[in-house]
């Protein structure tokens, strides 16, 4: 198997049909192209991995540092750095500082990971973030949507772990073996069976899928 | 935004006719059965027209040996070989609902004169 990603945007979702007439829901991501800023190998950074860069920002607003490490691969600065990592002998580690990687690296009908940013949810309760029952809301009941039972009250504490009410959403997540439907070299497209983490517009990292 | 818009307009087909709710209509389907395709055809009242763009669908009605049956294509589906207008019918409302509760003589359509 081998380690390949690429860094794209989400724009959105919407169904094709396939071959067999079938209506597929797909998210598009506007995926690269990519620019390999930095690469670290064994040698150096005792971990194989190349850095992409990803879309644009205004000159003005990287700072010097970032400036000058951009300068050092003498590429044009770009909004997100990540990196894939890979092991020697595999595709990725004939890439060189400055290359481009484009959509070609993934063909239809293979299966991805995607990573990226969930949501934020805001402050929400145990039953909305962690999928709790709620008590009855007539018949006299006056426990409605609160959380239950802390634990036993004889460690006279609460457990770490408890499932309580508070921040949801906003993670880092990853959906595995998502089917790659089209691949859009042109215009730098990849359509992914099925949702994407993150909102539209959001940064999400395509790879090959691990359990593939 | 637009480059969704473009992905779903690169699927839609304009070779099928208009029609209307309301229009007796032949929709001849791809059915595969087995290994080979063949065509089966489905002809009966549109009964509705629903969503709009690459999801729009329609709901054709016949009533078959005394059955009422209802199909609902996507207008944009490549199952659908052809779409023919057998007759114009003239109605006043976008759903025929009505349809379901009438039989016989009582779930007539008038006809549509042709401009």
């Amino acid at each position: 198997m081998m380690a390949k990603g690429i860094l794209g945007k989400k724009l959105g979702m919407t169904q094709i049909f396939n071959a067999d007439g079938f209506l597929i829901p797909v998210t598009v991501i506007e995926a690269g192209p990519c620019t390999v800023v930095q690469k670290k190998t064994e040698d150096t950074d005792s971990y194989n991995a190349v850095q992409l860069g990803f879309g644009d920002k205004r000159e003005r607003l990287f700072t010097k540092p970032l400036k000058g490490h951009f300068a050092k691969a003498n590429v044009k600065p770009k909004r997100y750095l990540k990196e894939i990592r890979f092991e020697p002998n595999e595709d990725f580690a004939k890439l060189n500082v400055g290359d481009e990687v484009r959509v070609d690296i993934f063909s239809e009908g293979e299966k991805v990971d995607v990573t990226g940013k969930s949501k934020g949810k805001g402050f929400q309760g145990s039953i909305k973030r962690h999928g709790q029952g709620r008590g009855p809301m007539s018949h006299g009941s006056k426990y409605h949507r609160r959380v239950g039972s802390l634990g036993s009250i004889d460690p006279a504490r609460v457990f770490k772990g408890r499932k309580l009410p508070g921040r949801m959403g906003g993670d880092r997540r990853t959906i595995q073996n998502l089917e790659v439907v089209k691949v859009d070299v042109d215009r730098n497209l990849l359509l992914v069976k099925g949702a994407v983490p993150g909102p539209k517009g959001s940064l999400v990292i395509v790879r090959n899928a691990v359990k593939g | 935004m637009d480059v969704i818009r473009a992905i779903e307009q690169e699927q839609m087909r304009s070779d099928l006719p208009d029609f209307r709710v309301g229009d007796t209509v032949r929709v001849h389907v791809k059915v595969v059965e087995g290994s080979n395709e063949r065509i089966q055809v489905f002809e009966g009242i549109v009964l509705r027209r629903m969503g709009s763009g690459l999801r729009e669908y329609f709901t054709v009605r016949k009533v078959s040996q005394g059955v009422g049956v209802e199909r609902t294509f996507p207008v944009h589906s490549p199952r659908i070989a052809a779409v023919e207008v057998v007759r114009q019918g003239r109605v006043r409302r976008a759903r025929l609902y009505y349809l379901r509760e009438r039989h016989g003589k009582a779930a007539r359509i008038k006809e549509r004169r042709r401009s």
